[in-house]
């Protein structure tokens, strides 16, 4: 594995990792920006904005991105979280520059009217099957109760009210003021030639516009709340839960990563034995998600409207024993292996390496092979975890709920 | 293509081991394919197969189920236990050097478990769990109710069973479906990554050269015709599932089969993603696929629109399936041959995807086809190879599942 990184005149910043046994090469460009950075008025501006660039530009019609993406044998998508929006392919290595040629002209979209309100329709139905979906509404739910008054409170989608409303000149200001080539990470993983990269990067994207926009990062400090989504026609109880966690630069985040699989990963952990392995809940998780600024542990719990209340209480013992007491020496090295184990198997493909390789350079403006990740991991000690726990105690402080249930008895509180 | 390593071997006890060396990567994965699927559930204990994939993990040999967990989780194994139709799937992946453990403690689960009957509740709640959550998943409902309706009886039962079934299982007749299918014969262990090939056969040969055989159970088959069905469910989308018949993986079709899927509804460009989402902006999910089983396939098409665009949702998606006869463009055909090309190259990056891929090609063929036989049938499609097929097997015939809060018409020779 050999790193590059370079840096365009107008700001655009290239890593790239090159592997030369890989079989194939992927690269991603992350731009800096998601619902947190939208004004209300726009809300959902920028998931739309994602479908939007595969609408073509002055050279190319929506039908020619699908069909040149697909020409090249390419495995493509976007996606668009509260902070970033990642436009990504893997192709053949023969491949690299058709995909780089595409996916550097379609970020510079034409964002055409017509396209724009027939686009309208695609979101609203996107929003609509995730209305439909118990999981999707209780994390939005948690996430604008949990970060109510925060930006990282506004939900990536939009409102059915939002997007009908919104304008094609409020995104075409919109893209304007948020893909500037400073707020733009090209991400580049597999088998390549860098100074074919660095090349292609110059030829295709240095007459992109400089600029830095700027974001609030303020730690987000959540008083907590219970909301509940009574759905008479749903069979399961759907819990999410959070409570605050360490943001994305903290040093303490591999020990949050390991305490959230000794406590609440999907096989293996206490939450497993004392609540899906009994057969009182389908699943129980908890895992640490990590933002700008900010971090959470999400917690997750799907059963039977009945047992909701018992497994709430349940959750709730765990956290506490894990607070006053920590975990054992065992449960370390096991959540140690797991998490090793996870970092190869998840790097082996060239897909695979570029979200690491892109977080990492977005959140803390470093590079970390997956030799440093796995020499971190193995050197995470029980007083890491502890430390942790001083400043981030597990909890409950946050609770949303979409099932059958009117209310959850108070159970759902720590406080 | 690269030359592959491949060597098959079967045990006197008629256990297929199927290994693929794969020297670039640090992982070694396996697929065990065991003839125990749903399709042996005995007739009103549907759902004995499901539980017994989750009884099984729940202590073997000398371990108990905490001890099994806790030695696997600590050779950091992402595992995954499932039912098709025909197997119990026993998967998982780690670092290469672990595994020999691995196999040794997996010659325990399938040979020696314990299947407690004091668990027996918590595995059949689970079971019960995941299908009461279904219920609010409509989209998957939808799927799985159009793969019970498009195939006879028992072939397209859901591999959880029912709740009816399920509440008359007990663990006897758990235990009864573990002796009588879990069997060497027909069984298949795929194994791909970077190890010995040589040792880990004597493995395997050591560990699972004990396993007695015995005769293969039977099946009953019902008979089946095409069917239209409606299920009334209040939800903001109308999901849509379509099936036709197709022809299995072993038919010398297959090739052209899967590219007629793909042409229609595989990838951004194809004619069910331009006609039915770009250009009139009617879905956000709508896709076709082939499903194979060994005796027989189907094309299954979905598509999920808001309820009052639902009609002409399914209009036009009916429409294009039956269109395709008329004319496919070369064009259509190279991004199908690019597309299947660089999967082919890409699963060498996964010793999961390799793993899989051995044992369902055993299963199927009886033999394992290399990724060069692959390439070369894909690059011997021609327009007139696929028109032949289509002409063969038109997409007539359908069978339909509409879920949401009103039924609709299923129109044909409408476009």
């Amino acid at each position: 594995m050999e790193f590059h990184n370079a840096t365009l005149d107008n700001g655009l910043q290239i890593i790239a990792e090159q592997s030369k046994s890989a079989h194939s090469v992927a690269v991603g460009f992350f731009v800096r920006t998601g619902a947190r950075d939208e004004d209300l008025a726009v809300s959902g501006v920028s998931h739309f904005l994602e479908h939007m660039v595969f609408k073509g530009t002055e050279r190319l019609a929506a039908d020619d991105v699908n069909r040149i993406f697909d020409e090249i044998g390419a495995k493509y998508n976007a996606s668009t979280s509260e902070e970033v929006t990642l436009f990504y392919g893997a192709v053949l290595p023969e491949y690299l520059p058709r995909i780089f040629d595409l996916l550097a002209e379609i970020l510079r979209p034409s964002l055409r009217t017509e396209d724009f309100e027939t686009e309208k329709k695609v979101i609203l139905e996107e929003i609509g099957r995730y209305e439909d979906e118990p999981t999707f509404t209780a994390y939005e739910k948690l996430m604008q109760t949990h970060f109510a008054g925060h930006p990282l409170g506004q939900c990536i989608l939009g409102t059915v009210d939002s997007i009908n409303a919104l304008t094609a000149d409020q995104m075409r200001s919109y893209f304007d003021a948020r893909y500037q080539a400073g707020n733009i990470t090209l991400v580049v993983a597999g088998n390549f030639d860098w100074n074919e990269v660095l090349e292609l990067a110059k030829k295709h994207c240095s007459n992109w516009p400089s600029g830095h926009p700027a974001r609030i990062v303020t730690e987000a400090q959540p008083s907590g709340g219970i909301e509940v989504i009574t759905n008479p026609g749903s069979h399961h109880e759907h819990v999410m839960q959070m409570t605050p966690a360490p943001p994305s630069a903290h040093p303490d985040r591999y020990a949050a990563e390991l305490l959230g699989v000794v406590v609440g990963d999907d096989s293996g952990s206490r939450m497993y034995w004392d609540l899906v392995h009994p057969g009182y809940a389908e699943f129980a998780e908890m895992g640490y998600n990590d933002y700008d600024g900010s971090g959470v542990y999400l917690t997750y719990c799907g059963c039977a409207p009945d047992q909701t209340a018992e497994n709430l209480l349940r959750i709730k013992t765990i956290f506490h024993e894990v607070n006053v007491k920590g975990i054992t020496a065992e449960e370390l090295t096991q959540a140690k292996n797991k998490v090793s184990s996870r970092i190869v198997l998840g790097s082996e493909r060239p897909m695979g390496r570029l979200s690491a390789l892109g977080n990492n350079w977005l959140y803390r403006g470093e590079y970390r092979s997956v030799e440093d990740d796995l020499n971190i991991v193995q050197a995470t000690t029980l007083d890491d975890i502890r430390r942790l726990l001083a400043t981030y105690p597990l909890g409950q402080t946050t609770t949303a709920a979409v099932g059958p249930l009117e209310s959850l008895n108070g159970e759902a509180s720590a406080h | 293509m690269p030359a592959q390593e491949i060597r098959t071997t079967q045990l006197s006890n008629g256990l297929t081991l199927v290994m693929e060396r794969m020297p670039d990567v640090r992982s070694a994965a396996f697929s065990m394919l065991i003839p125990a699927g749903n399709i042996y559930d005995p007739p009103g204990q549907e759902g004995c197969a499901a539980v017994l994939s989750d009884l099984i993990t729940r202590g073997a040999g000398e371990r108990n189920s905490q001890e099994l967990a806790f030695d696997l989780d600590n050779l950091g194994l992402q595992r995954n236990e499932s039912v098709s139709s025909s197997h119990l799937g026993l998967s998982g992946a780690t670092i290469a050097d672990r595994l020999p453990d691995v196999l040794r403690i997996y010659a325990d689960i399938v040979l020696r478990p314990q299947l407690p009957a004091d668990q027996f509740d918590a595995a059949r709640a689970g079971v019960a769990q995941s299908l009461q959550s279904i219920e609010d998943e409509p989209r998957q409902k939808a799927m799985l109710e159009l793969r019970r309706r498009c195939y006879p009886t028992p072939w397209g039962l859901p591999s959880d069973g029912n709740l009816e079934g399920l509440s008359r299982l007990t663990a006897e007749t758990v235990r009864d479906h573990y002796e009588r299918c879990v069997r060497p014969s027909d069984s298949i262990l795929g194994i791909a990554g970077n190890f010995d090939v040589a040792a880990i056969q004597a493995i395997v040969e050591e560990h699972f050269g004990a396993w007695e055989d015995k005769e293969a159970p039977t099946v009953e088959e019902s008979d089946w015709a095409p069917n239209i069905g409606h299920i009334a469910h209040e939800s903001t989308q109308t999901h849509i599932g379509i099936a036709y018949e197709s022809v299995p993986y072993r038919d010398e079709g297959y090739y052209n089969a899967w590219a007629a899927a793909n042409i229609l509804g595989g990838g951004m460009s194809s004619r069910l993603f331009t006609q039915v989402r770009e250009k009139r902006g009617l879905c956000y999910s709508v896709y076709a696929s082939l499903s194979a089983l060994r005796d027989r396939g189907r094309v299954l098409c979905y598509a999920g629109s808001t309820n009052d665009r639902a009609q002409e949702t399914l209009d036009v998606t009916l429409a294009e399936l039956q269109r395709l006869r008329e004319g496919i463009d070369p064009g259509e055909l190279e991004r199908c041959k690019a597309g299947a090309k660089s999967s082919l190259i890409m699963q060498q990056e996964s010793s999961s995807s390799r793993a899989s891929a051995v044992a369902r090609d055993w299963y199927h063929l009886g033999r394992v086809t290399t990724l060069d036989e692959v390439h070369q049938k894909v690059d011997a499609l021609s327009v007139a190879s696929i028109l032949d097929y289509v002409a063969a097997h038109p997409a007539d015939n359908f069978t339909v599942v509409t879920l949401g809060p009103k039924a609709l018409e299923v129109n044909l020779g409408v476009s």
